[in-house]
Protein backbone atom coordinates (compact mmCIF):
# COMPACT_ATOMS: atom_id res chain seq x y z
CA UNK A 1 0.00 0.00 0.00
CA UNK A 2 2.89 2.23 0.58
CA UNK A 3 5.06 2.03 -2.76
CA UNK A 4 1.02 2.69 -4.46
CA UNK A 5 0.48 5.43 -2.52
CA UNK A 6 3.95 7.35 -3.09
CA UNK A 7 3.42 6.31 -6.41
CA UNK A 8 0.41 7.73 -7.15
CA UNK A 9 1.70 11.06 -4.56
CA UNK A 10 4.65 11.25 -7.41
CA UNK A 11 3.02 11.14 -10.12
CA UNK A 12 0.07 13.94 -9.29
CA UNK A 13 2.87 15.97 -7.98
CA UNK A 14 4.93 15.48 -10.89
CA UNK A 15 1.21 16.91 -13.00
CA UNK A 16 0.57 19.44 -10.52
CA UNK A 17 4.09 21.18 -10.55
CA UNK A 18 4.60 21.05 -14.21
CA UNK A 19 1.33 23.04 -14.74
CA UNK A 20 2.36 25.38 -12.06
CA UNK A 21 6.48 25.31 -13.74
CA UNK A 22 4.74 26.37 -17.50
CA UNK A 23 2.83 29.12 -15.87
CA UNK A 24 5.87 30.73 -13.60
CA UNK A 25 9.32 29.35 -14.36
CA UNK A 26 11.34 28.78 -10.63
CA UNK A 27 14.54 29.39 -10.34
CA UNK A 28 17.54 26.90 -9.19
CA UNK A 29 20.43 26.97 -7.20
CA UNK A 30 23.95 27.07 -9.25
CA UNK A 31 25.73 23.88 -9.50
CA UNK A 32 29.29 24.27 -10.22
CA UNK A 33 29.48 21.25 -12.74
CA UNK A 34 26.14 22.40 -14.84
CA UNK A 35 28.13 25.92 -15.02
CA UNK A 36 30.91 24.06 -16.31
CA UNK A 37 28.81 21.74 -18.45
CA UNK A 38 26.68 24.29 -19.92
CA UNK A 39 30.35 26.36 -21.08
CA UNK A 40 31.90 22.79 -22.02
CA UNK A 41 29.36 23.06 -24.72
CA UNK A 42 29.48 26.61 -26.28
CA UNK A 43 33.35 25.84 -26.25
CA UNK A 44 33.55 22.77 -27.87
CA UNK A 45 32.11 24.12 -30.91
CA UNK A 46 34.03 27.41 -30.87
CA UNK A 47 37.36 25.49 -30.47
CA UNK A 48 36.47 23.10 -32.76
CA UNK A 49 36.45 19.71 -30.50
CA UNK A 50 34.71 16.98 -29.46
CA UNK A 51 32.03 16.36 -26.46
CA UNK A 52 32.33 12.78 -24.95
CA UNK A 53 29.25 11.61 -23.07
CA UNK A 54 29.42 8.34 -21.07
CA UNK A 55 26.63 6.86 -19.90
CA UNK A 56 27.93 3.52 -17.98
CA UNK A 57 26.56 0.19 -17.91
CA UNK A 58 23.34 0.58 -16.21
CA UNK A 59 20.94 -1.58 -17.48
CA UNK A 60 16.68 -0.43 -18.08
CA UNK A 61 15.47 -3.53 -16.80
CA UNK A 62 16.87 -3.10 -13.27
CA UNK A 63 17.24 -0.60 -10.43
CA UNK A 64 20.11 1.47 -12.29
CA UNK A 65 17.89 2.09 -15.18
CA UNK A 66 16.90 5.54 -13.84
CA UNK A 67 20.35 7.16 -14.15
CA UNK A 68 20.33 5.55 -17.32
CA UNK A 69 17.77 7.89 -18.20
CA UNK A 70 18.67 10.48 -17.08
CA UNK A 71 21.72 10.67 -19.22
CA UNK A 72 20.07 10.24 -22.31
CA UNK A 73 17.78 13.07 -20.97
CA UNK A 74 21.30 14.85 -20.66
CA UNK A 75 23.05 13.56 -24.01
CA UNK A 76 19.31 14.82 -25.96
CA UNK A 77 20.44 18.35 -25.06
CA UNK A 78 23.89 17.71 -25.49
CA UNK A 79 23.44 15.98 -29.35
CA UNK A 80 20.92 18.96 -30.24
CA UNK A 81 23.57 22.17 -29.18
CA UNK A 82 26.68 20.40 -30.92
CA UNK A 83 24.99 19.04 -34.11
CA UNK A 84 26.05 22.14 -36.28
CA UNK A 85 29.59 21.55 -35.06
CA UNK A 86 32.65 19.96 -37.14
CA UNK A 87 33.65 17.84 -34.65
CA UNK A 88 29.85 16.10 -33.24
CA UNK A 89 29.57 15.00 -29.82
CA UNK A 90 30.51 11.15 -29.13
CA UNK A 91 28.36 9.03 -26.74
CA UNK A 92 29.57 6.15 -25.18
CA UNK A 93 27.50 2.83 -22.95
CA UNK A 94 28.28 -0.26 -22.07
CA UNK A 95 24.77 -1.88 -21.79
CA UNK A 96 23.57 -2.90 -25.34
CA UNK A 97 19.78 -2.06 -24.80
CA UNK A 98 21.45 1.26 -23.50
CA UNK A 99 23.53 1.39 -26.49
CA UNK A 100 20.47 1.37 -29.01
CA UNK A 101 18.74 4.31 -26.99
CA UNK A 102 22.20 6.01 -27.16
CA UNK A 103 21.99 5.94 -31.01
CA UNK A 104 17.85 6.96 -31.11
CA UNK A 105 18.81 9.55 -28.89
CA UNK A 106 21.47 11.29 -30.72
CA UNK A 107 19.45 10.46 -34.10
CA UNK A 108 16.28 12.95 -32.23
CA UNK A 109 18.63 15.20 -31.08
CA UNK A 110 20.05 15.76 -34.64
CA UNK A 111 16.40 15.42 -36.17
CA UNK A 112 15.54 18.49 -33.98
CA UNK A 113 18.44 20.13 -35.17
CA UNK A 114 17.25 20.19 -38.46
CA UNK A 115 20.67 18.37 -39.61
CA UNK A 116 19.88 14.45 -39.55
CA UNK A 117 22.13 14.04 -42.64
CA UNK A 118 24.74 14.85 -40.21
CA UNK A 119 24.46 11.48 -38.36
CA UNK A 120 26.48 8.98 -37.90
CA UNK A 121 25.79 6.17 -36.48
CA UNK A 122 29.40 5.10 -35.04
CA UNK A 123 29.10 8.57 -33.17
CA UNK A 124 26.37 6.22 -30.51
CA UNK A 125 29.09 3.30 -29.41
CA UNK A 126 28.58 0.41 -27.24
CA UNK A 127 32.49 -0.33 -25.80
CA UNK A 128 32.19 -3.40 -23.78
CA UNK A 129 29.22 -5.53 -22.28
CA UNK A 130 31.14 -5.64 -18.49
CA UNK A 131 31.91 -3.05 -16.08
CA UNK A 132 36.05 -3.31 -16.82
CA UNK A 133 35.78 -4.13 -20.52
CA UNK A 134 33.25 -0.71 -21.06
CA UNK A 135 35.99 1.56 -19.05
CA UNK A 136 39.18 -0.33 -21.24
CA UNK A 137 36.95 0.62 -24.19
CA UNK A 138 36.21 3.77 -23.58
CA UNK A 139 39.48 4.77 -22.43
CA UNK A 140 41.08 5.85 -25.54
CA UNK A 141 38.17 8.20 -26.52
CA UNK A 142 39.32 11.42 -24.31
CA UNK A 143 43.23 10.73 -26.27
CA UNK A 144 42.30 9.73 -29.22
CA UNK A 145 39.24 11.69 -30.74
CA UNK A 146 40.08 15.25 -29.99
CA UNK A 147 37.94 15.48 -26.65
CA UNK A 148 37.59 18.65 -24.71
CA UNK A 149 35.06 17.24 -22.05
CA UNK A 150 34.54 13.97 -20.91
CA UNK A 151 30.78 13.89 -19.20
CA UNK A 152 30.06 10.23 -17.49
CA UNK A 153 26.66 10.30 -16.37
CA UNK A 154 24.62 7.13 -15.47
CA UNK A 155 26.00 3.75 -13.70
CA UNK A 156 29.45 3.31 -12.50
CA UNK A 157 30.89 1.50 -10.09
CA UNK A 158 34.87 1.76 -9.22
CA UNK A 159 35.78 1.37 -12.92
CA UNK A 160 34.84 5.01 -12.91
CA UNK A 161 38.60 5.69 -11.47
CA UNK A 162 39.78 4.26 -14.70
CA UNK A 163 37.62 6.77 -17.11
CA UNK A 164 38.96 9.58 -14.41
CA UNK A 165 42.68 8.65 -15.11
CA UNK A 166 42.48 8.71 -18.85
CA UNK A 167 40.81 12.08 -18.96
CA UNK A 168 43.52 13.49 -16.64
CA UNK A 169 46.19 11.65 -18.79
CA UNK A 170 44.56 13.25 -22.42
CA UNK A 171 43.99 17.20 -20.45
CA UNK A 172 40.32 16.71 -20.69
CA UNK A 173 37.99 18.33 -18.33
CA UNK A 174 35.58 15.42 -16.57
CA UNK A 175 32.09 16.01 -15.06
CA UNK A 176 31.27 12.99 -13.29
CA UNK A 177 27.90 11.90 -11.83
CA UNK A 178 26.84 8.07 -10.75
CA UNK A 179 23.95 6.64 -8.54
CA UNK A 180 26.31 3.85 -7.69
CA UNK A 181 28.21 4.86 -3.71
CA UNK A 182 31.58 3.35 -4.81
CA UNK A 183 31.51 4.99 -7.79
CA UNK A 184 30.69 8.49 -6.28
CA UNK A 185 33.50 8.44 -3.84
CA UNK A 186 35.37 7.11 -6.85
CA UNK A 187 34.23 10.11 -8.73
CA UNK A 188 34.45 12.77 -6.11
CA UNK A 189 38.34 12.01 -6.41
CA UNK A 190 38.77 11.76 -9.59
CA UNK A 191 36.39 14.24 -11.21
CA UNK A 192 37.22 17.73 -11.53
CA UNK A 193 33.65 18.70 -11.01
CA UNK A 194 31.79 15.60 -9.36
CA UNK A 195 27.65 15.57 -8.92
CA UNK A 196 26.55 14.36 -5.55
CA UNK A 197 23.77 11.66 -4.86
CA UNK A 198 20.45 13.21 -6.86
CA UNK A 199 21.91 15.58 -8.36
CA UNK A 200 22.37 13.24 -11.28
CA UNK A 201 18.72 13.58 -11.96
CA UNK A 202 18.92 17.25 -12.20
CA UNK A 203 20.71 17.51 -15.56
CA UNK A 204 18.10 18.31 -17.95
CA UNK A 205 16.34 20.84 -15.90
CA UNK A 206 19.87 22.57 -15.45
CA UNK A 207 20.56 22.70 -19.09
CA UNK A 208 16.89 22.49 -20.72
CA UNK A 209 14.83 24.84 -18.32
CA UNK A 210 11.88 22.67 -19.07
CA UNK A 211 8.67 22.43 -17.10
CA UNK A 212 8.46 18.59 -16.51
CA UNK A 213 12.26 19.00 -15.37
CA UNK A 214 12.04 21.40 -12.89
CA UNK A 215 8.37 19.98 -11.61
CA UNK A 216 10.58 16.53 -10.80
CA UNK A 217 13.63 18.20 -9.12
CA UNK A 218 9.95 20.34 -6.74
CA UNK A 219 8.90 16.85 -6.16
CA UNK A 220 12.04 15.74 -5.04
CA UNK A 221 12.27 18.49 -2.31
CA UNK A 222 8.83 18.06 -1.14
CA UNK A 223 9.51 14.12 -0.72
CA UNK A 224 12.69 14.53 1.33
CA UNK A 225 11.17 17.43 3.12
CA UNK A 226 8.04 14.46 3.99
CA UNK A 227 11.11 12.03 4.99
CA UNK A 228 12.62 14.03 6.87
CA UNK A 229 9.94 15.10 9.03
CA UNK A 230 9.06 11.20 9.10
CA UNK A 231 12.51 10.24 10.82
CA UNK A 232 12.10 13.43 12.94
CA UNK A 233 8.63 12.36 14.20
CA UNK A 234 10.00 8.36 14.30
CA UNK A 235 12.70 9.31 16.35
CA UNK A 236 10.62 11.55 18.91
CA UNK A 237 7.87 8.74 19.12
CA UNK A 238 10.89 5.80 19.36
CA UNK A 239 12.41 8.17 22.51
CA UNK A 240 9.34 8.74 24.07
CA UNK A 241 8.42 5.50 24.24
CA UNK A 242 5.77 4.92 21.64
CA UNK A 243 7.35 2.26 19.63
CA UNK B 1 5.52 7.42 -36.20
CA UNK B 2 6.81 8.97 -32.96
CA UNK B 3 3.30 9.29 -31.66
CA UNK B 4 2.30 5.62 -32.23
CA UNK B 5 5.87 5.06 -30.55
CA UNK B 6 5.24 7.02 -27.62
CA UNK B 7 1.72 5.57 -27.41
CA UNK B 8 2.97 1.92 -27.35
CA UNK B 9 5.96 2.75 -24.95
CA UNK B 10 3.65 4.27 -22.23
CA UNK B 11 0.77 1.43 -22.80
CA UNK B 12 3.19 -1.09 -21.99
CA UNK B 13 4.73 0.85 -18.92
CA UNK B 14 2.09 1.47 -17.53
CA UNK B 15 0.59 -2.09 -18.14
CA UNK B 16 4.14 -3.21 -16.34
CA UNK B 17 3.65 -1.08 -13.66
CA UNK B 18 0.48 -2.06 -12.86
CA UNK B 19 1.30 -6.16 -12.84
CA UNK B 20 3.20 -5.01 -9.07
CA UNK B 21 0.20 -3.25 -7.41
CA UNK B 22 -3.08 -4.65 -8.53
CA UNK B 23 -4.41 -7.32 -6.26
CA UNK B 24 -3.74 -10.81 -7.15
CA UNK B 25 -7.51 -12.02 -6.40
CA UNK B 26 -8.99 -9.00 -8.38
CA UNK B 27 -7.44 -8.75 -11.16
CA UNK B 28 -5.54 -12.47 -11.64
CA UNK B 29 -4.58 -11.66 -15.26
CA UNK B 30 -2.56 -8.22 -14.22
CA UNK B 31 0.76 -10.50 -12.83
CA UNK B 32 0.66 -12.87 -15.98
CA UNK B 33 0.41 -10.28 -18.90
CA UNK B 34 2.94 -8.22 -16.65
CA UNK B 35 5.35 -11.83 -16.99
CA UNK B 36 4.17 -11.96 -20.67
CA UNK B 37 5.73 -8.18 -21.30
CA UNK B 38 8.92 -8.51 -19.33
CA UNK B 39 9.80 -12.03 -21.12
CA UNK B 40 9.38 -10.19 -24.45
CA UNK B 41 11.88 -7.29 -22.98
CA UNK B 42 13.86 -10.13 -22.49
CA UNK B 43 14.21 -11.03 -26.02
CA UNK B 44 14.39 -7.74 -27.15
CA UNK B 45 17.33 -7.04 -24.34
CA UNK B 46 19.15 -10.70 -26.16
CA UNK B 47 18.85 -8.66 -30.09
CA UNK B 48 20.45 -5.85 -28.17
CA UNK B 49 23.19 -7.38 -27.05
CA UNK B 50 24.05 -8.70 -31.11
CA UNK B 51 23.04 -5.10 -32.42
CA UNK B 52 25.66 -4.22 -29.68
CA UNK B 53 28.21 -6.60 -30.49
CA UNK B 54 27.92 -5.44 -34.61
CA UNK B 55 27.81 -1.87 -33.62
CA UNK B 56 31.44 -2.63 -31.76
CA UNK B 57 32.86 -4.54 -34.36
CA UNK B 58 31.85 -2.14 -37.25
CA UNK B 59 33.35 1.17 -35.21
CA UNK B 60 36.48 -0.77 -34.99
CA UNK B 61 36.69 -2.04 -38.57
CA UNK B 62 36.19 1.38 -39.20
CA UNK B 63 39.21 2.08 -37.47
CA UNK B 64 40.88 0.22 -39.21
CA UNK B 65 39.86 1.18 -42.72
CA UNK B 66 40.53 5.01 -42.18
CA UNK B 67 43.89 3.98 -40.80
CA UNK B 68 43.60 5.79 -37.07
CA UNK B 69 45.90 5.87 -34.65
CA UNK B 70 45.88 2.85 -32.49
CA UNK B 71 44.03 0.96 -35.05
CA UNK B 72 46.49 -1.97 -34.32
CA UNK B 73 44.26 -2.49 -31.04
CA UNK B 74 41.05 -2.37 -33.09
CA UNK B 75 42.79 -5.08 -35.71
CA UNK B 76 43.08 -7.35 -32.42
CA UNK B 77 40.22 -6.72 -31.17
CA UNK B 78 38.04 -7.56 -34.41
CA UNK B 79 40.37 -11.16 -34.26
CA UNK B 80 39.65 -11.70 -30.65
CA UNK B 81 35.84 -11.21 -31.31
CA UNK B 82 35.70 -13.40 -34.56
CA UNK B 83 37.91 -16.01 -32.77
CA UNK B 84 35.47 -16.09 -29.79
CA UNK B 85 32.25 -15.81 -31.95
CA UNK B 86 33.27 -18.64 -33.86
CA UNK B 87 34.20 -20.99 -31.38
CA UNK B 88 31.48 -20.24 -29.33
CA UNK B 89 28.99 -20.97 -31.84
CA UNK B 90 30.54 -24.29 -33.05
CA UNK B 91 32.24 -25.32 -29.19
CA UNK B 92 29.24 -24.00 -27.31
CA UNK B 93 30.31 -21.32 -24.16
CA UNK B 94 30.50 -24.51 -21.89
CA UNK B 95 32.93 -26.21 -23.47
CA UNK B 96 36.21 -26.93 -21.52
CA UNK B 97 38.52 -24.77 -24.64
CA UNK B 98 36.15 -22.05 -23.87
CA UNK B 99 36.43 -21.98 -20.52
CA UNK B 100 40.01 -22.86 -19.78
CA UNK B 101 41.55 -20.67 -22.59
CA UNK B 102 38.75 -17.53 -23.12
CA UNK B 103 37.49 -17.56 -19.55
CA UNK B 104 40.19 -17.85 -17.34
CA UNK B 105 43.07 -17.82 -19.63
CA UNK B 106 42.27 -13.99 -20.63
CA UNK B 107 39.12 -12.63 -19.92
CA UNK B 108 39.64 -13.11 -15.86
CA UNK B 109 43.53 -12.11 -15.82
CA UNK B 110 43.10 -8.98 -17.99
CA UNK B 111 40.07 -7.46 -15.60
CA UNK B 112 42.11 -8.54 -12.88
CA UNK B 113 44.91 -6.56 -14.17
CA UNK B 114 42.65 -3.77 -14.45
CA UNK B 115 41.49 -3.96 -11.04
CA UNK B 116 45.23 -3.75 -9.88
CA UNK B 117 45.72 -0.77 -12.12
CA UNK B 118 42.96 0.73 -10.53
CA UNK B 119 44.18 0.55 -7.24
CA UNK B 120 46.94 3.01 -8.19
CA UNK B 121 44.76 4.94 -10.02
CA UNK B 122 42.73 5.64 -7.00
CA UNK B 123 45.97 6.74 -5.00
CA UNK B 124 47.35 8.81 -7.66
CA UNK B 125 43.55 10.07 -7.39
CA UNK B 126 43.45 11.00 -3.81
CA UNK B 127 46.57 12.62 -4.00
CA UNK B 128 45.87 14.97 -7.01
CA UNK B 129 42.22 15.32 -4.92
CA UNK B 130 44.10 17.40 -2.44
CA UNK B 131 46.21 19.27 -5.06
CA UNK B 132 43.02 20.49 -6.85
CA UNK B 133 40.33 20.56 -4.25
CA UNK B 134 41.97 21.37 -0.65
CA UNK B 135 38.62 22.64 0.65
CA UNK B 136 36.86 21.16 3.56
CA UNK B 137 35.12 18.56 1.83
CA UNK B 138 38.34 17.27 0.52
CA UNK B 139 40.06 17.09 3.47
CA UNK B 140 37.32 15.38 4.53
CA UNK B 141 37.64 12.90 2.67
CA UNK B 142 41.20 11.88 2.67
CA UNK B 143 40.68 11.58 6.43
CA UNK B 144 38.08 9.54 6.60
CA UNK B 145 39.59 7.25 4.01
CA UNK B 146 42.74 7.49 6.21
CA UNK B 147 40.76 6.68 9.12
CA UNK B 148 39.04 3.52 7.36
CA UNK B 149 42.49 2.26 6.11
CA UNK B 150 44.38 2.70 9.53
CA UNK B 151 41.86 0.73 11.02
CA UNK B 152 42.00 -1.91 8.59
CA UNK B 153 45.81 -2.74 8.07
CA UNK B 154 47.57 -5.29 9.77
CA UNK B 155 51.27 -3.98 10.97
CA UNK B 156 54.29 -5.95 12.23
CA UNK B 157 53.42 -5.18 16.02
CA UNK B 158 49.73 -5.71 15.52
CA UNK B 159 46.38 -3.58 15.08
CA UNK B 160 47.03 -0.26 16.35
CA UNK B 161 44.49 0.28 19.16
CA UNK B 162 41.33 1.62 19.28
CA UNK B 163 41.45 2.38 15.02
CA UNK B 164 40.41 -1.12 14.77
CA UNK B 165 37.71 -1.49 17.54
CA UNK B 166 36.23 2.03 17.94
CA UNK B 167 37.52 4.89 15.57
CA UNK B 168 36.58 2.64 12.01
CA UNK B 169 33.28 0.91 13.07
CA UNK B 170 32.16 4.37 14.47
CA UNK B 171 33.48 6.23 11.08
CA UNK B 172 32.08 3.58 8.43
CA UNK B 173 28.54 2.27 10.96
CA UNK B 174 27.55 5.46 11.70
CA UNK B 175 28.92 8.83 9.78
CA UNK B 176 29.20 7.02 6.46
CA UNK B 177 26.37 4.40 6.45
CA UNK B 178 23.77 7.62 7.73
CA UNK B 179 25.57 9.62 4.43
CA UNK B 180 25.37 6.88 2.46
CA UNK B 181 21.66 6.07 2.99
CA UNK B 182 20.81 9.87 2.67
CA UNK B 183 22.35 9.40 -0.65
CA UNK B 184 20.69 6.91 -1.90
CA UNK B 185 17.41 8.21 -0.55
CA UNK B 186 17.93 11.16 -2.75
CA UNK B 187 18.98 8.64 -5.59
CA UNK B 188 15.61 6.44 -5.30
CA UNK B 189 13.65 9.92 -5.58
CA UNK B 190 15.68 10.88 -8.56
CA UNK B 191 15.28 7.64 -10.06
CA UNK B 192 11.13 7.66 -9.38
CA UNK B 193 10.36 10.81 -10.73
CA UNK B 194 12.85 10.60 -13.86
CA UNK B 195 10.83 6.93 -14.30
CA UNK B 196 7.50 8.90 -13.91
CA UNK B 197 8.75 11.61 -16.38
CA UNK B 198 9.54 8.87 -18.97
CA UNK B 199 6.30 6.63 -18.23
CA UNK B 200 4.42 9.84 -18.57
CA UNK B 201 5.64 11.00 -22.06
CA UNK B 202 7.38 14.22 -21.20
CA UNK B 203 11.06 12.71 -21.78
CA UNK B 204 11.54 10.36 -24.62
CA UNK B 205 14.42 8.32 -25.13
CA UNK B 206 13.22 6.57 -28.05
CA UNK B 207 11.53 7.29 -31.52
CA UNK B 208 12.94 10.37 -33.38
CA UNK B 209 12.20 14.31 -32.59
Amino acid sequence: MIPLTVLLLAAFLLGVITLWKRRSPGSLRQIPAFTTLARAVGLSIEDGKRLHISLGHGGLFDGRGGSALAGLALLRNVAERTSVSDMPSVATAGDPTLGLLTQDTLQAGYQAAGVEDAYVHTMGRVTGLTPFSYAAGTMPIPQNENISTNILLGHFGPEAGLLAEASERAATTLIGATEDIAGQSVLFAGAQEPLIGEELFAAGAYLNSDPAHEASLSAQDLFRWLIILGLLAGSAAKFMGVF
Amino acid sequence: MRVITAVIAIAFGVLVLLGYFLPQELFPNAAGLQAVLLDWAVILAAAAALIGVFNLFSVHTEKIRRRKKDGIYSALLVMGLIAAFTLGLFLKPQHILMQSILLEGIIIPVEASLMGLLAVSLLYAAVRLLRRRADLMGVAFIATAALIFLGSITLPFGDLPLFGTLIRPWVSQVWALGGARGILIGVGLGALLTGLRVLFGMDRPYGGK
